[in-house]
């Protein structure tokens, strides 16, 4: 028992078939799990379908088979409002085109999930979303507009906002594809110091293998088939 | 607190999008300040013409009218009815008196639905004019009781209405044939009666009812100098005007008299049927006109916020992916709808209200209508209801659709579409 409440993200033999333009088996038998404050990175080639898999993790993704769990509850089957919920409460998202509402200031922009989970006070959520501005060293950015920022400080802020409601697990898709080499390490340097000093977990797909070498732990997906758990990456490399 | 994020974020949206929101709630604006401009002045219009005739019309009159014979006396005689057929029977020799006047006046007059009574006797005579003789009528009128019931004065425009009363042997003449005859106030004037008898009576007035084909041949005279002009006594009348309090009940209390007394009677209803067709038909344009104004709108409201959705597609993917519902969402693009609605509806209850006391305030003089100066409006505060409640549900719908499409956009398609 002990081991799987150490356990945040759980699969059990997903299967996902795409329908258009053909019948196409997408996600084949994934069967993963993801422990606490672990720093995972999916690779596979494009079209391997790691992009597909996070989709389905993150619970936006509901057409598919097997189960999936979240704290070691079952996900699968539950009503759209619900994973709303969870998606609001436990997971946070960092996107590579670094998705912020542009028309809103980057403090509102951190603030605006934890103003729609509303366990907090307006004044509270402030305070706290400041706190992750500055976590994340970009508290003089808090009354510009997201749309005034640039790329690197928008990521950021996107993790900030990941963050606002204590999730348990935090999920990327090429967070830092979109970033110049400096402003990436920056962002990868933050994701590795939540993961091992705030013990959260970590899920990031990634065609990057630096990046991917220097996570915990690399699942490496092959024609939508996990074909390895805990790929090296490093010592691969030619 | 999820409501006012919910308020909160339409908010940025629409002041973002300043000029478009701007011309959506014009939109909304314009179609309700002219729902409320065209109610107010079409319905101010029907309840002149609708006055026009309320006023000046009994809501029973009550005449007796030339009838054949029932039974011919050949028939009396057969005693069989059918037996003998005459053809083109004439009317008796009656005179058109209402039998028993006074005891029928004084009968209605103690009921409760009767404000009044006006009696007339109505003459057939001749205004002599030099040689030229014009054929016309006189109405022998009470001035106080047409003065009170059915607004007289009104339409006196020159001269004093109780001077009929207090000169003896006086007329009003109506407009146009005060002219043929070039008399003016204090003017003697000759008429001639069926009989050949001829009198002499003083113009103490003019009143244009503003029917030409009226103010023609019409005057009007005390009903004692009408009595006197006829050659008969202080109890002859030819028609009795009632006046109800309320003009729904004179169908069934004509029905009653002609029951009751035995004389012809004739309702409002009966005698203006056609009036009120017309006002059912000027109701449904203004009807028509303000609904299409209004989903020319609501149109113009659900484009733009149409145009808003696809402009706002990554914003509704982050929002969902950051555990907004559908629902939120969709009430997100609603609430906006419902803000340009309540907004440009209000600033139309301000525009129409200023149309129509423009118009309230432009002159309109005609013959016609000699009381009035300005265009006629109705100032109900139903059309101002009526028209905030009408843009609110206007633009709930309009923001309908859209809000329902990006109810259910699916994220992943969005951020991976990238």
């Amino acid at each position: 028992m002990s081991a799987q409440s150490n356990i945040v993200l759980r699969t059990e033999d997903i299967q996902k078939f795409f329908y258009h333009p053909v019948e196409f088996h997408v996600l084949k038998d994934i069967t993963l799990e993801i422990k606490n404050g672990e720093f995972v990175s999916i690779m596979g080639k494009s079209g391997s379908g790691k992009s597909t898999l996070l989709y389905v993790l993150s619970t936006m993704d509901t057409r598919y088979e097997g189960k999936l769990y979240l704290n070691n509850r079952l996900v699968t089957g539950m009503s759209h409002n619900e994973l709303a919920r969870i998606r609001n409460q436990e997971i946070g998202f960092v996107f590579q085109f670094h998705y912020l509402l542009p028309e809103f200031s980057v403090l509102k922009n951190v603030m605006i999930p934890a103003l729609k989970l509303g366990r907090k006070t307006r004044h509270e959520i402030e305070k706290d979303a400041r706190r992750k501005l500055d976590i994340l060293a970009i508290a003089q950015l808090a009354d510009k507009k997201a749309s005034q920022v640039s790329g690197g400080e928008k990521q950021r802020v996107a993790i900030a906002r990941a963050l606002i409601n204590e999730p348990s697990i935090v999920m990327g898709d090429e967070p830092t594809g979109n970033l110049d080499s400096k402003n990436s390490d920056n962002v990868f340097r933050i994701m590795r110091e939540l993961a091992s000093e705030k013990g959260l977990s970590m899920l990031m797909v990634t065609h990057d293998e630096d990046f991917a070498a220097r996570t915990d732990r690399t699942i490496y997906l092959e024609d939508g088939r996990i074909i390895d758990h805990n790929r090296q990456t490093g010592k691969d490399k030619k | 607190m999820i409501s006012g994020l919910i308020f909160d974020i339409s908010r940025t949206h629409l002041l973002t999008r300043r000029r478009q929101s701007i011309i959506a709630a014009l939109g909304v604006t314009f179609g309700i300040g002219t729902f409320i401009t065209l109610m107010s002045f079409m319905t101010g219009l029907n309840q002149l013409l609708d006055g026009l005739i309320l006023n000046r019309t009994p809501h029973v009159r009550i005449h007796q009218e030339l009838k054949k014979s029932e039974t011919q006396p050949i028939e009396r005689l057969l005693q069989m009815p059918g037996t003998a057929a005459i053809r083109n029977i004439q009317p008796k020799d009656e005179p058109k008196k209402i039998p028993n006047a006074r005891a029928m006046i004084q009968a209605l007059e103690r009921r409760s639905d009767v404000r009044g009574i006006a009696p007339q006797v109505q003459v057939q005579l001749l205004y002599l004019a030099g040689s030229n003789t014009i054929n016309g009528v006189a109405n022998g009128i009470e001035v106080d009781s047409e003065m009170r019931l059915f607004q007289f004065g009104d339409y006196v425009v020159e001269g004093d209405p109780l001077k009929l009363k207090r000169t003896r042997n006086s007329i009003i003449l109506g407009a146009e044939l005060a002219k043929s005859l070039s008399a003016q106030i204090g003017d003697n004037i000759q008429v001639s009666t069926a009989d050949g008898e001829i009198f002499q009576l003083k113009t103490v007035g003019i009143f244009q009812s503003g029917l030409a084909d009226i103010d023609k041949v019409q005057s009007y005279v005390d009903v004692q100098t009408a009595q006197t002009l006829l050659g008969v006594n202080s109890d002859y009348f030819t028609d009795l005007n009632l006046k109800l309090f309320d003009l729904e009940k004179a169908p069934l209390l004509a029905d009653y008299i002609q029951r009751q007394f035995d004389v012809s009677t004739t309702d409002l209803q009966t005698a203006n049927a056609q009036f009120e067709t017309g006002t059912n038909i000027r109701n449904l344009i203004t009807y028509a006109v303000s609904f299409t104004l209004l989903l020319v709108a609501g149109f113009g409201i659900y484009n733009i916020l149409n145009m808003l959705i696809y402009e706002k597609m990554n914003d509704i993917a982050i929002l969902k992916a950051t555990g907004f519902t559908g629902q939120d969402v969709s009430r997100i693009f609603i609430t906006q709808a419902l803000i340009i609605g309540v907004i440009g509806g209000l600033l139309g209850l301000g525009v129409g209200a200023g149309l129509s006391l423009l118009i309230d305030m432009a002159p309109f003089e005609t013959d016609a209508l000699p009381t009035i100066k300005t265009f006629p409006v109705n100032h109900d505060p139903l059309y101002y209801l009526g028209g905030i409640v009408f843009s609110i549900i206007a633009t709930f719908l309009a923001g309908y659709l859209p809000a329902r499409k990006a109810r259910y956009i699916d994220p992943v398609e969005i951020i991976r579409g990238q």
